[in-house]
């Protein structure tokens, strides 16, 4: 049974749906209201504020913190500068991907490293020798995302740091919050400015209290993950066991996946030194890749004539689908569709999918598989740019 | 000087149906110069900020029926449109009870059964016919109307396919259907429901815009233009516009740009220039002249055939007809700017209610009684009033913490008996902020600037004759085939190579992009072309 997170004073006052759902043995709010869009557009046109605590946090430090790091994850880690922030995945010797996360740099030997599974023991066994010092610090760091247009001023207004401004996209801030040590980075999981504030355990439910605050007069809304699962797949963002398998998860072989399989294939560094997963990676980079992570557009006129011929209007996902439907190309299978959701936004049915990489160009006609009133049928989809949604000031430093 | 250009085609008027107009025009290939006599695109579509930090949506203030076709097809989304949601309606009562309605149903369930169970239950199924009803009325809204005298095969063709569609909607829905097209709005509901407030309420919608009260024959058929954006539901074609409705026009014009239209601003068109029958070009007010092989005019009914051509190049029963083209307009507009949020005496408190519609329609007969006035040229004392708070749905519209307020109020005559609107315009607006104090008693004290707009004044500023929010009249007898004239609805006009595509025409009013759209079909159809 989930137990509470740091914030679940906050987040359960909040959730009147009393709709929850499990995230890594915590009680994560699914939708705080009756309408989970109003969540969804808070954050695209507002700001959002999400407990992201139940994800797993580690501390690496140490003189050899930077070698173990870079044995492990497919980026280069040496490369990197203190404040900045890397999205990386990393791999097992086979080169297919164990997890995903981000790696933030806090010193010179002094690093935090966010996963979806516990990580600690893999830590350890990559570190074995070195010196360094791990801690799990799942626990005793909580994590707030504040996410979307007006996430800039919010924070502006809370924290009277001058360098907010001025902070880019994948960078990271470390100042105070009541006298508490708070870092901030710029990231997120919804394709929009948007920050993670990272501070101890017991003063995150302060913190939410002064974010929703200081938000009031700018729309802010809590998140829940309904919302949220439709912002990342707009955003073109993988969640891993929806749209690939770890390799600590799969049963067979084929449900591993490589960097490269999963559209990852710019966050492997194979000029960089020896690292777990090289060779092959290497391999399978020379020899290309068989399978091939896309978007896909379906054609609407193709779901309004399916769903005509029994009478309805198009019946699309309002909330994120992860039951996975397989994609065709002239009749054969080529692959499969493993997230796909009604872009309120866009006003499109969009779908992350797993096709063979033949068929991965854009612009490519694919079959995407549909139930009509119990019928499978098949609707014309094209593979299309990603990410989906993608506003300028997701990059872009924020006016005011 | 005015040195000769010439353009393939010039839509008169930047109103959000000129603006799409144009931008399939230009998707098309047509070089297209849109002429807007104001300095601010979007007529009726426009956001102005009246009163500093504050943005007014200053005339539509919702997005009903926007063409979810059109939003994907000009890619209205990369060009800035954000749709939020708009859900939820409350009624606030004089005796301090309300009804809820939102997307929430157990909610919209349990505060209708505080009136009565029988009726809450009834609501579900009310809405379940309206949207069957909305379904079949939706196809019309998507094809040029047919012309019923027609023999010309293609004529007698899309009205098989309409006589088709009538008669696969099933016995039930099609008597249903006839009893929409002829009942008043009261009596349709009433065979729903027992609770007068939940028939007032409702009967509103049936009401808006047009000049018929909640028992007038006719007015149950405009109740399903509010549903017709609700069967879109997910698809959320109905909501409030990020930037308020300004930013539906930007979005497009924006778009149109990019497909390579230009347009100006602040180029008033004095009249379509014609030779032998055909329009070459337009006369502007400063005496520049620009030619084109074609000339749209969005410009409502009356603009487009008595003051834009001479008169004696049309028939003159047309011209009869167009100058009974029935649009005097019936609602007024009050915007406000509030130094903080109002609160409602019968729910207290900034809850999700205060993100939806508020609806000032306390019974059947309040609403008629305001009829009552403005049938004899009063504007109603104690008005329908349909309330938004913009800036609780996006807070962008007003300063953190600050609010704005939309009051769409019926009715407001554009003649009056007595007076004209310069004399009346603030005893109007006095009349809608003491009506809303009954209900927000501290809304009086935060009240930083009231903007008041009349028919009369609608007109003064953007054109549109009487003032009537739709280009015209809603009526049955202005719909369809109909609009906005027999023989004449399918946006050609007895002048060649002169168009309309304005509200003025089939499926008429609201921000939906169609009248634009199908007109564009249809003159790239002239042009040999096809949309693509």
């Amino acid at each position: 049974m989930p137990i509470p997170s740091p914030l679940y004073s906050r987040t359960a006052a909040l959730c009147t749906t009393q709709e929850w759902r499990d995230w890594s043995g915590y009680f994560s709010a699914i939708t705080y209201g009756p309408s989970h869009e109003v969540e969804y557009y808070a954050v695209r046109n507002a700001a959002g504020l999400m407990d992201a605590s139940p994800l797993y946090k580690y501390e690496i430090r140490g003189a050899d913190a930077e070698r173990l790091l870079d044995r492990m994850v497919t980026r280069n880690v040496a490369k990197s500068r203190v404040g900045q922030v890397l999205y990386t995945p990393w791999c097992d010797e086979d080169g297919k991907v164990i997890d995903d996360g981000t790696l933030a740099r806090l010193g010179k030997n002094h690093f935090r490293l966010t996963a979806a599974d516990p990580s600690l023991r893999w830590l350890q066994d990559v570190g074995y020798g070195l010196d360094v010092e791990l801690r799990d610090v799942s626990t005793e760091l909580a994590a707030l995302a504040l996410q979307g247009p007006n996430s800039y001023p919010i924070l502006k207004s809370l924290v009277s740091n001058l360098k907010l401004k001025t902070l880019r996209y994948y960078n990271l801030l470390q100042t105070e919050f009541n006298n508490s040590a708070l870092t901030i980075t710029r990231t997120g999981y919804t394709g929009d400015l948007g920050y993670e504030l990272w501070i101890a355990a017991e003063h995150a439910a302060t913190l939410w209290d002064g974010v929703m605050q200081a938000g009031a007069g700018y729309g802010i809304m809590p998140l829940g993950l309904a919302a949220l699962d439709i912002l990342r797949v707009e955003a073109g963002l993988l969640l891993i066991e929806v749209d690939y398998s770890s390799t600590l998860h799969a049963r067979i072989p084929e449900q591993q996946s490589s960097p490269y399989e999963i559209g990852l294939g710019w966050a492997v560094d194979l000029d960089k030194g020896d690292f777990i997963g090289k060779q092959a990676l290497q391999a399978e980079h020379a020899a290309g890749t068989p399978r091939s992570l896309v978007g896909l557009e379906v054609d609407w006129h193709d779901l309004e004539r399916l769903f005509g011929e029994a009478n309805l209007p198009p019946q699309v996902a309002g909330r994120a689908s992860r039951t996975a439907v397989p994609v065709y190309a002239n009749g054969q299978h080529v692959g499969q569709a493993t997230s796909m959701v009604f872009s309120p936004i866009l006003k499109k049915y969009i779908a992350l999918a797993t096709v063979r990489s033949e068929y991965a160009a854009r612009g490519t006609p694919l079959e995407f598989e549909i139930t009509v009133e119990y019928e499978r049928k098949r609707a014309g989809a094209t593979v299309s740019k990603m990410p989906f949604y993608n506003p300028a000031q997701k990059r872009a430093l924020p006016n005011g | 000087m005015a040195k000769q250009q010439h353009y393939d085609a010039i839509v008169i008027g930047g109103g959000h149906n000129g603006l799409v107009n144009a931008a399939y025009l230009s998707r098309a290939g047509l070089k297209t110069l849109v002429l807007e006599q104001r300095h601010i695109l979007g007529g009726a579509t426009v956001s102005e900020e009246i009163y500093p930090g504050f943005k007014f949506s200053v005339f539509s203030y919702v997005v009903s029926l926007m063409r979810p076709e059109i939003i994907r097809e000009l890619q209205l989304v990369r060009h800035g449109l954000t749709m939020l949601p708009l859900e939820s309606t409350i009624t606030p009562l004089p005796d301090g009870r309300y009804i809820y309605r939102g997307p929430d149903s157990a909610a919209t369930f349990r505060s209708i059964s505080q009136f009565s169970t029988r009726d809450a239950e009834a609501y579900r199924e009310y809405s379940y016919a309206m949207y069957h009803m909305a379904k079949a009325v939706k196809y019309i809204l998507g094809i040029r109307p047919p012309d019923p005298t027609s023999f010309h095969p293609r004529e007698l063709m899309a009205l098989l396919k309409l006589g088709k569609h009538f008669l696969s909607l099933g016995e039930e829905n099609i008597y249903t259907l006839a009893k929409l097209m002829t009942m008043s709005s009261a009596d349709f509901l009433e065979e729903w429901f027992e609770t007068d407030p939940l028939v007032a309420t409702l009967s509103a919608s049936g009401i808006i815009g047009t000049f018929l009260g909640p028992r007038s024959p006719g007015s149950a058929y405009v109740l399903l233009h509010h549903y017709m954006g609700e069967i879109d539901g997910v698809f959320r074609a109905w909501g409030f516009a990020r930037g308020g409705t300004g930013g539906v026009a930007e979005a497009i014009a924006s778009s149109a740009r990019a497909l390579g239209a230009e347009l100006r601003t602040e180029a008033r068109v004095a009249h379509v220039i014609t030779r032998n029958g055909r329009a070459v070009g337009v006369a502007l007010q400063n005496g520049e002249e620009i030619y084109a092989k074609r000339i749209i005019s969005s410009l409502d009914p009356k603009l487009t055939f008595l003051k834009l051509v001479d008169q004696n190049e049309l028939p003159s029963d047309l011209v009869q007809r167009v100058s009974k083209f029935d649009s005097y307009g019936s609602s007024g507009k009050v915007n406000l700017a509030l130094d903080g949020m109002p609160e409602l005496s019968c729910l207290p408190g900034y809850g999700e209610h205060m993100r939806g519609a508020i609806s000032i329609s306390p019974s059947v007969n309040y609403i008629e009684r305001a009829y009552d006035e403005a049938k004899y040229g009063r504007f109603a004392k104690k008005p329908y009033i349909d309330i938004i708070l913009p800036s609780a749905i996006d807070p962008g519209m007003a300063p953190p913490g600050k609010h704005v307020m939309s009051c769409f109020v019926q009715y407001a005559p554009y003649q009056l008996a007595e007076g004209d609107w310069n004399s009346q315009r603030e005893a109007f607006g006095d009349a809608v902020v003491n009506t809303l104090s009954e209900y927000m008693p501290n809304l009086k004290n935060m009240i930083l600037h009231r903007q008041v707009l009349s028919p009369w004044d609608i007109e003064q500023t953007i054109g549109m004759s009487g003032g009537n929010i739709f280009q015209g009249e809603l009526s049955l007898s202005q719909l369809f085939f109909l609009r906005p004239a027999p023989g004449w609805a399918q946006y050609r006009t007895p002048i060649a190579n002169y168009y309309q595509c304005g509200s003025g025409t089939h499926p008429g009013g609201g921000i939906t992009g169609a009248p634009g759209r199908l007109a564009a079909i249809e003159i790239l159809k002239d042009a040999g072309k096809v949309l693509a």
